[in-house]
């Protein structure tokens, strides 16, 4: 057998024996306690010893969806940050009116899926589902009629999402009153 | 899921003369290179042969080449886990098995038959999962050989024996060498643990799975895959609510190839079968036997040459790109010096039993060598106090007021994390 423990000698205290820790928890709790929440983002922990699921509310205090308050489920898998965190909105009905939200929650985000790299954490994630509620993005369609209007008429689309907001309903979707003011 | 030790089919024990020719002609004699600890001759036959104990992990298309090469070229005292059972798919490129092994644990068939066919070979095979076993089991091997397809079983083996490192025991450390292909392109890689770069260090190395746009999986769909991950990502959750996708249930892959061919037919696209299904949703990646045979040969060099010193072994990660001509590169891949595994610094501690949490987070803030600002600290199993987010600070700031020692055990591990490490830290914790 080769001798590596010769080499081993003049390796310093670096290569001490660490505790069972497994990396996704470092990375989880680096993650966590660096996170920059302005007064807009809120998470809660349901049961705060699973630091791998949480929720996150986002009450946007300018833009259009102003006033509301949105619910997202934030699950953390063990593989992370090799995988991307999985997101959704867990609106009570899970209705939102959002170009990029669709009515069972999903969220068209980039960096949640094809654009995920293990340097990114959850903070970009956080920035990132802020920034839809600032600037819906009609290119990237989830919910297509929210998208088309956006594009194609942005005065009725604020009707909408005020309406939606309201409790109101859209070409026979019923929204879910979402306002907290 | 037990162990179990198979009986040798027609393999005698004894060897041959000249059995070991070939080889014999590396280990019988040093070379201008050769490491001065060679021993060339009985020593190191006897340790290759009748001591050294070498684990395979992974007895699919890169184990069945690495058990018959490990067993081929001397090595007696094999052991092999793996958790699956053999798929008529597989009979393709892993040789070991036959059309009637299927649905046989791989590992026992794999065992079985190495067996038969190399006298004196004991294979030990283990059907279950790797994290089923615990350090003394990982204790027992000279060495660990991997074989597998899985990131997060090899982030798992690779932690394990980078905290099996004992400074105090030298047997302590297990060369690490990990196989992996995918289509024509494939690596090799040696890992000292703690001592070189490890798994986790090259994490971003890897090719991450491909994702699509989940609004052009939702609107535009142009390719089958895009058809598939509708039916996997978007229509069963919705149809099947909180119900969890099993990707090896028959009747749920039924469902999804069913849905995405609606879906492709709809949307005039060809190509999609039960087999990209299949394949789209349990992310497999084509496995060509050759392809596998360059890398399993690999490794089992490497196993070879640190097991006997007879040569220099690998520094420390071999790669090759078959996808465009034949390419290959060998490299030494540096260690990460945050890496949340074998990078980070750890610091000995001796505090009072006396010392509050408070106290501790004080004396690290001051320590001018490490730099730290807002400490978040933990043990393997608890929240000690953390920064942010606000809940949770909440919840841990009463601790700052409790003795270290009351959250601690002596001797045991605080991770430490700030944003102004870009590593973590662990503090080891001794009372005085
Ligand atoms: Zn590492």
């Amino acid at each position: 057998m080769i001798k590596i423990w010769s080499m081993k000698k003049n390796e310093d205290a670096a290569a001490k024996r660490k505790p069972k820790t497994s990396a996704a928890q470092i990375r989880v709790q680096k993650d966590l306690t660096e996170l920059e929440l302005s007064s807009t983002m809120k998470t809660h922990f349901s049961d705060p010893a699973d630091l791998l699921n949480f929720t996150l509310t986002i009450t946007p205090d300018e833009g259009m969806y102003k006033g509301g308050a949105f619910v997202f489920s934030v699950n953390i898998n063990t593989n992370y940050p090799h995988e991307p965190p999985k997101v959704k909105c867990t609106q009570t009905g899970r209705q939102i009116y959002h170009p990029n939200v669709d009515l069972e929650g999903n969220v068209c985000l980039n960096i949640l899926r094809e654009d995920w790299k293990p340097v990114l954490n959850l903070n970009s994630v956080l920035v990132g589902l802020q920034y839809l509620f600032l600037e819906p993005n009609a290119d990237d369609p989830l919910n297509k009629e929210a998208a088309e209007e956006l594009r194609k008429n942005r005065e009725q689309f604020l009707h909408n999402v005020k309406l939606s907001m309201r409790g109101g309903s859209i070409r026979g979707v019923q929204y879910d009153r979402l306002l907290v003011q | 899921m037990a162990t179990e030790v198979l009986t040798n089919g027609d393999a005698q024990a004894a060897d041959w003369p000249d059995r070991y020719y070939h080889v014999d002609q590396i280990l019988d004699r040093p070379g201008p290179r050769t490491d001065p600890s060679f021993m060339a001759g009985d020593g190191v036959k006897d340790f290759l042969r009748s001591q050294c104990k070498i684990l395979v992990i992974g007895a699919g298309g890169l184990g069945c080449e690495i058990l018959a090469n490990l067993a081929l070229s001397g090595f007696k005292d094999i052991h092999v886990i793996d958790m699956d059972t053999i798929d008529i798919s597989n009979l393709n490129r892993q040789f070991l098995f036959r059309p009637k092994d299927v649905g046989k644990p791989k590992a026992i068939v794999a065992a079985e038959f190495i067996m038969n066919r190399v006298p004196g070979v004991k294979v030990t095979p283990y059907y279950g999962k790797i994290q089923d076993k615990d350090d003394d089991y990982y204790m027992q091997f000279n060495l660990v050989i991997c074989g597998l397809d899985s990131v997060e079983a090899r982030r798992w083996i690779n932690a394990t024996l980078v905290n099996l490192v004992d400074p105090e025991n030298p047997e302590s450390l297990k060369p690490l060498i990990d196989g992996g292909t995918e289509g024509f392109k494939g690596q090799a890689r040696v890992i000292l643990p703690t001592i070189t770069s490890c798994y986790e260090c090259s994490l971003d190395m890897l090719n991450k799975p491909t994702a699509f746009p989940i609004c052009t999986i939702a609107n535009t769909p142009r390719l089958p895959e895009h058809c598939i991950e509708w039916a996997s990502v978007l229509e069963w959750p919705r149809v099947f609510q909180d119900k969890k996708l099993d990707t090896d249930d028959p009747e749920h892959i039924g469902w999804l190839y069913k849905t995405a061919l609606a879906r492709a037919k709809e949307f005039k696209i060809e190509g999609v079968t039960w087999s990209l299904t299949q394949g789209v949703v349990k992310n497999i990646i084509p496995a060509i036997a050759s392809t596998n045979a360059i890398i399993a040969a690999s490794c089992c060099n490497e196993a070879f040459k640190i097991a006997t010193s007879s040569a220099a072994y690998l520094n420390n990660y071999f790669m090759l790109i078959g996808t465009d001509g034949v390419y290959s590169y060998t490299f030494e891949h540096e260690k990460r010096e945050d890496c949340p595994v074998c990078g980070g610094e750890a610091l000995d501690i001796s505090i009072s039993r006396d010392w509050t949490v408070d106290r501790l987070i004080e004396m690290l803030i001051e320590k001018q060598d490490i730099q730290i600002k807002k400490p978040s600290l933990s043990t393997a199993t608890k929240q000690i106090y953390f920064q942010a987010p606000p809940q949770l600070e909440e919840l841990t700031r009463p601790n700052l007021e409790k003795k270290v020692s009351e959250l601690v055990e002596d001797g045991d591990h605080i991770t430490v994390t700030a944003s102004s490490l870009p590593f973590n830290l662990t503090l080891r914790v001794k009372y005085v």
